[in-house]
C-alpha cells in the first residue's frame, strides 16, 4: 500500500493546476487594500492577537474555552474528551424530557434540547465546578465567570445551528429524489462532525485537542453497541454510555423506523365468530428489537412489539415428535390467567423435530448484504461480518455460499465457493465496507440469479438478506419486489432475513419479504443474538419441515363464551383460507417451537364482557360436553402443493404437562401485552412478570429467560 | 533574499507596507497549494486564498518571531479552510465521507471512474481532515511532527491520521477491483 501512498504524493505534488496570474494580483491588492485599511485604524501599531481560544493560558481562558465548547454541543450529542472533564461532565444533568419516538421533524425539533441543556449547565456547573480539587483555582473565580451558557448564548446557539440545518438540506433534497424517507440519520451525524471539529480548535482542553483522530470517530457513532444493556443508566429519558473517561448522552435517533403494526385481536364473541384462523409465526425480531430498544433505556414503538414473536423467541421444551408422525408435535394444555382469576388461557404448543448437523442435507447460501452508507456503524456492518464468521463454523465443504453486495450498484463479493473455503470467504467478508445508497432489487435479483445457478437437485437453496432495512434506491413497486420473492420462492429458492441497527429499521418491509419468501425474519442487536439465530439455531433457520402452516380453532360456544388471540395480529387469516391450499402462511423450521395463546372466557363466568343480546336468537345452548374447542392444524411437506390436515379436540382439563414452560409463555405474552398497552390486563404489572417469570425459568441453557427478567426490569424504570 | 520571512512579518507587523506585499508575494503559491489541495477547486483556492491575503494585516499581529514564518501561515491557511468548509455546511461536508448523498455521489463516482482521474477519486474519499493532512504531509513532504504544529495536533495524531490514509486508498483499490 506504500506505492498507493507514494503515488498519491507524486500526483499531489505534480497534479496541481498553476493559479490564474489575475488572481493572483488580484489577491496581493486585496491584501495591500486591507492593509492599508488596518494600518490606518491601528497608525501603525500591530492589532491586538485574533482571540485564539486553542491554548488559554489562565483560569478565565479555560473557562472561555469551557464555555465555548458547550456552546457548541448540542442535545443530540455530548462528548467529553478526558479524565479532568470527566468531574465536571458526571454532574450534567439534562431535564429536558424529549419525546423520542414522535419527535416532530428534524429541523424544527432541534432548538429544545439545545435550550434545556445549556440552561441545566449553567445550574450545575456553579455548584460543580469549585468542589474538585484538580481544578481547584477555579474557586477564585466570581461565580458568574463560571456560569458556561447564558440563556441568550444557547438561544443563539441554537437558531444558528437551525440554520446550518436548513442550508445542509437543500443539496441533499436536490440531489437525492428517491430517498423519501432518508434524510434524517445522515443529517445527524453531519452535526456530530461539526462538533468535534469545533471541540478540536477551540481546543477548550487540551488533551482534547491532542487526541481529535479518537474523538471523532467516537463522535459519530450514534449508538455504542451496548453488549449488556445493564451498562447503561437511565437519565431522565437519555441513557448515558460510557467508561470513566468518556460519558457522552446516546443521541436520540430521528426514528425512521418502520413497523407493521396491526390492531390489538379485539374479544371475540364465541356465539358471532366461533372459528378463529391464524398463520403461525417464528420470527423473532420483535424481541430482539424491543430488547435493544430497552436495553438502551427508552420504551420501544408499541408497533415494534408482536407479541407472538416475543413468546416464540424462546426454546420450550415440547415434546418432541415422534418419528414416522407429522414433523411437528401439538401439545395443548388449559391454564389459569395470571392477570384475570375468571377467565383462562388456552395453550397451543408445537415442537418441530430436529435435524441432526451429521444428517442435514447440503444447502447453498447466497448471502446478499447490504453495504450502503448506513450500514457503516459498529452495531450494523462490522457487527453482520462477525455474525456470518460465527455462522461459518457451522457449514462443512459440502455447503456452498456466495456474497452479494449492494449498495448504489449490486455486485458479487464472492463466487459460489465450497464452505470449506473458509479463508477465501474470511477475506471477501473482511474486505466488504459500506458506501453508497441502497439499491435492494436489483441486489435481490443477481441473489436469486446466483442462487439458482447454485441449486443441485435435492439441495436447499436460500438467500439471506442482511440489511438494516433501506431499499431507498431502485424500488419503484413494493408490490412488484414482493410478487418477485413469491415467484422465486415457488421455483425452491426461500428467503431469510437478518436485520441491524436502529433508527432506519424498516420492519414491515423485512416482514413482508420474509414472509413471502418462506423464511424467518431475525433482528442482530449483538453477537449474542447472532449466536443464536446463526449457530445455535441454525437448523430452523436452513430447513424448513414444514410449510404454510396454519391453525384454526373452532370455539365450542357451550363452554366458551368469549376468547381472543394473544398476538398473531399480523397473521390473521380469513376463515375460508384455511382449506386453500393456495394461501401461503408460516413454515416451521427444523427445531423450531412455536406457541400460540387463546385467553377464554368459559361460559357462565363473571368476566364475560358481552350481554347476551334481548333480540337475539333464544334459543337455549346444548348442555356442553367438556369440549372447549375442535384444533385444527395444515402443513405441507417442504416442497409439495397439498396439506395434510390435523385435528385435536380441546377438552377442559387439558393438560399436557408441560409446567413452567407454559408459565413462562404466559409472562412473555402479559410483558409483550403492557408493552403494546393491551388494557385486558387489569392492574397486572411488569413486576407480575417477573415473579411469574422467576418461577418459571427451567433450564435455560444459555441464560436467555434470564435476560428477559432483567428486560422487563429495565422496562419498569424505561416508562 | 536576504531578509527573511520572519524579519517581514515582524516589519509588516509594525505597518511597513512593503514588507507585506513581499510577504504575499513570496508565499501566495505557498498558501495556494495547500489550499488547492484540500479544497480540490482552483477557483475555490484562489478565493480562499484572497480571503487570506485581506484577513491576513490583522492576523500578523498573533505571530510571534521567534516562530517559523512558513508553520504559521500553513496553520492560517488550514485553518481559513476549516472555516470555509464549515460555513458551507452540507456542500462541503457532503465531501466529507458523512452522509447518503456524498456516498450515493461517491458510488456514482466509482461507477464512471473511467473520466475521473485516480487522484480526484482518492481524494474525494478522504475526509477534510485527511486531505489537509496528506496537503501537508505528501505535497509539502512536511513530517509528522511539523504537520501536527501547522494543524494543531500532536505528532501521534499525525501519524493515526496518515494509517487512516493508507487504509482508505486500501478500500479504494478494493472497491475499483470489485467492480472490475
Amino acid at each position: 500500500m506504500t506505492d498507493d501512498l507514494d503515488k498519491l504524493a507524486a500526483l499531489l505534488r505534480d497534479d496541481i493546476p498553476p493559479p490564474s496570474s489575475n488572481a493572483k494580483m488580484a489577491a496581493i491588492a486585496a491584501g495591500m487594500q486591507a492593509f492599508e485599511n488596518n494600518s490606518e485604524n491601528v497608525q501603525g501599531t500591530a492589532d491586538a492577537a485574533r482571540p485564539i481560544h486553542n491554548r488559554p493560558e489562565t483560569a478565565r481562558g479555560f473557562l472561555e474555552g469551557l464555555k465555548h465548547m458547550f456552546n457548541k454541543l448540542t442535545g443530540r450529542q455530548m462528548m467529553l474528551g478526558t479524565a479532568s472533564f470527566a468531574t465536571i461532565a458526571v454532574a450534567l444533568v439534562v431535564s429536558q424530557g424529549i419525546d423520542f419516538n414522535t419527535g416532530p421533524g428534524p429541523i424544527v425539533n432541534l432548538g429544545a434540547p439545545e435550550l434545556g441543556i445549556a440552561g441545566n449547565l449553567n445550574e450545575q456547573t456553579q455548584g460543580t465546578i469549585t468542589t474538585d480539587d484538580e481544578v481547584g483555582y477555579m474557586r477564585t473565580e466570581q461565580p458568574t465567570d463560571a456560569v458556561l451558557a447564558t440563556p441568550d448564548d444557547a438561544d443563539a446557539n441554537a437558531v444558528a445551528s437551525q440554520e446550518h440545518k436548513t442550508t445542509d438540506n437543500a443539496p441533499r433534497l436536490a440531489d437525492s429524489e428517491d430517498l423519501t424517507s432518508g434524510e434524517a440519520v445522515p443529517m445527524v451525524e453531519e452535526a456530530e462532525v461539526v462538533v468535534t471539529q469545533e471541540l478540536r480548535e477551540r481546543g477548550a482542553v487540551d488533551g482534547l485537542s491532542e487526541a481529535p483522530s479518537i474523538v471523532a470517530p467516537m463522535a459519530v457513532m450514534p449508538a455504542a453497541p451496548v453488549v449488556d444493556g445493564l451498562l447503561s443508566t437511565q437519565l431522565d429519558g437519555r441513557s448515558v454510555v460510557g467508561d470513566t473517561d468518556q460519558y457522552y448522552i446516546e443521541p436520540t435517533p430521528e426514528n425512521r423506523d418502520q413497523f407493521a403494526g396491526a390492531e390489538i385481536s379485539s374479544l371475540k364473541v364465541t356465539l358471532d365468530e366461533p372459528v378463529s384462523t391464524f398463520s403461525i409465526d417464528v420470527d423473532t425480531a420483535a424481541y430482539s428489537f424491543v430488547r435493544s430498544n430497552l436495553m438502551r433505556g427508552y420504551l420501544p414503538n408499541p408497533d415494534a412489539v408482536r407479541t407472538e414473536e416475543m413468546i416464540n423467541y424462546f426454546s420450550y421444551d415440547y415434546p418432541v415428535p415422534q418419528a414416522g408422525e407429522a414433523p411437528f408435535s401439538t401439545s395443548v394444555t388449559i391454564t389459569d390467567t395470571p392477570w384475570n382469576p375468571n377467565t383462562q388461557l388456552m395453550h397451543i404448543a408445537i415442537q418441530g423435530y430436529e435435524i441432526l448437523a451429521e444428517d442435514r442435507p447440503p444447502v447453498n447460501l447466497v448471502f446478499l448484504i447490504d453495504t450502503s452508507g448506513s450500514m457503516g456503524q459498529p452495531n450494523k456492518l462490522p457487527l453482520l461480518i462477525q455474525s456470518f464468521r460465527l455462522m461459518l463454523s457451522e457449514l462443512n465443504e459440502h455447503d456452498t455460499v456466495a456474497i452479494v453486495t449492494y449498495a448504489g450498484s449490486a455486485g458479487m463479493a464472492l463466487e459460489p465457493t465450497s464452505a470449506g473455503e473458509r479463508t477465501k470467504i474470511l477475506n471477501s467478508l473482511t474486505r466488504l465496507s459500506a458506501g453508497g445508497s441502497t439499491n435492494g432489487q436489483s441486489g435481490l435479483q443477481q441473489a436469486y440469479a446466483l442462487a439458482a445457478e447454485m441449486a443441485d437437485d435435492g439441495d436447499t437453496s436460500r438467500v439471506i438478506l442482511a440489511t438494516d432495512g433501506d431499499f431507498n434506491v431502485g424500488i419503484s413497486d413494493p408490490e412488484a419486489l414482493q410478487a418477485f420473492i413469491e415467484e422465486k420462492r415457488d421455483t425452491g429458492i426461500y428467503l431469510s432475513i437478518l436485520g441491524f441497527g436502529q433508527g432506519n429499521y424498516n420492519d414491515a418491509l423485512m416482514q413482508t419479504l420474509a414472509q413471502n419468501g418462506n423464511g424467518t425474519a431475525a433482528y442482530i442487536d449483538t453477537l449474542a443474538e447472532a449466536q443464536k439465530v446463526l449457530v445455535d439455531q441454525i437448523g430452523g433457520a436452513l430447513f424448513t419441515i414444514a410449510q404454510d402452516v396454519k391453525i384454526q380453532i373452532e370455539f365450542n360456544p357451550s363452554e366458551v363464551a368469549e376468547y381472543r388471540l394473544i398476538g398473531y395480529e399480523t397473521r390473521a387469516l380469513a376463515r375460508e383460507d384455511f382449506n386453500n391450499d393456495t394461501v401461503d402462511a408460516g413454515e416451521i423450521g427444523a427445531g423450531h417451537s412455536v406457541t400460540a395463546l387463546y385467553e377464554i372466557t368459559l361460559a357462565g363466568s363473571s368476566a364475560i364482557s358481552n350481554d347476551p343480546l334481548r333480540y337475539g336468537d333464544a334459543a337455549p345452548l346444548p348442555e356442553g360436553n367438556g369440549e372447549l374447542a375442535f384444533l385444527k392444524l395444515r402443513y405441507k411437506n417442504p416442497g409439495e402443493s397439498t396439506s395434510i390436515l390435523v385435528t385435536t379436540p380441546v377438552m377442559a382439563d387439558a393438560d399436557a404437562g408441560l409446567g413452567t414452560e407454559v408459565d413462562f409463555a404466559v409472562a412473555v405474552a402479559g410483558f409483550g401485552q403492557l408493552l403494546r398497552g393491551d388494557t385486558r390486563l387489569g392492574d397486572w404489572s411488569f413486576d407480575d412478570v417477573v415473579a411469574l417469570a422467576s418461577t418459571a425459568r427451567g433450564n435455560d441453557t444459555f441464560g436467555y429467560r434470564a435476560e428477559f427478567i432483567r428486560l422487563v426490569r429495565l422496562a419498569e424504570t424505561a416508562q | 533574499m536576504d531578509i527573511t520571512s520572519e524579519i517581514l512579518a515582524t516589519k509588516a507587523g509594525s505597518g511597513d507596507a512593503n514588507a507585506f506585499r513581499e510577504l504575499l508575494e513570496r508565499h501566495y503559491d505557498l498558501m495556494y497549494r495547500v489550499a488547492y489541495r484540500t479544497l480540490g477547486q482552483q477557483s475555490d483556492a484562489e478565493d480562499l486564498v484572497q480571503e487570506i491575503c485581506t484577513s491576513l494585516p490583522k492576523k500578523l499581529g498573533s505571530f510571534k518571531a521567534d516562530s517559523k514564518f512558513e508553520s504559521w501561515l500553513y496553520r492560517v491557511v488550514v485553518n481559513a479552510g476549516r472555516d470555509l468548509m464549515r460555513r458551507r455546511g452540507a456542500r462541503a461536508r457532503a465531501a466529507d465521507g458523512w452522509g447518503d448523498v456524498e456516498l450515493m455521489q461517491k458510488a456514482n463516482a466509482i461507477e464512471k471512474s473511467e473520466n475521473l482521474s485516480w487522484l480526484t477519486r482518492a481524494m474525494s474519499r478522504l475526509s477534510p481532515e485527511l486531505r489537509e493532512t496528506v496537503a501537508l504531509v505528501l505535497a509539502e513532504e512536511m513530517t509528522h511532527a511539523q504537520a501536527g504544529k501547522a494543524l494543531g495536533l500532536s505528532e501521534g495524531s499525525v501519524s493515526w491520521r496518515m494509517s487512516e490514509v493508507k487504509k482508505e486508498l486500501r478500500h479504494m483499490a478494493q472497491d475499483e477491483e470489485m467492480l472490475q
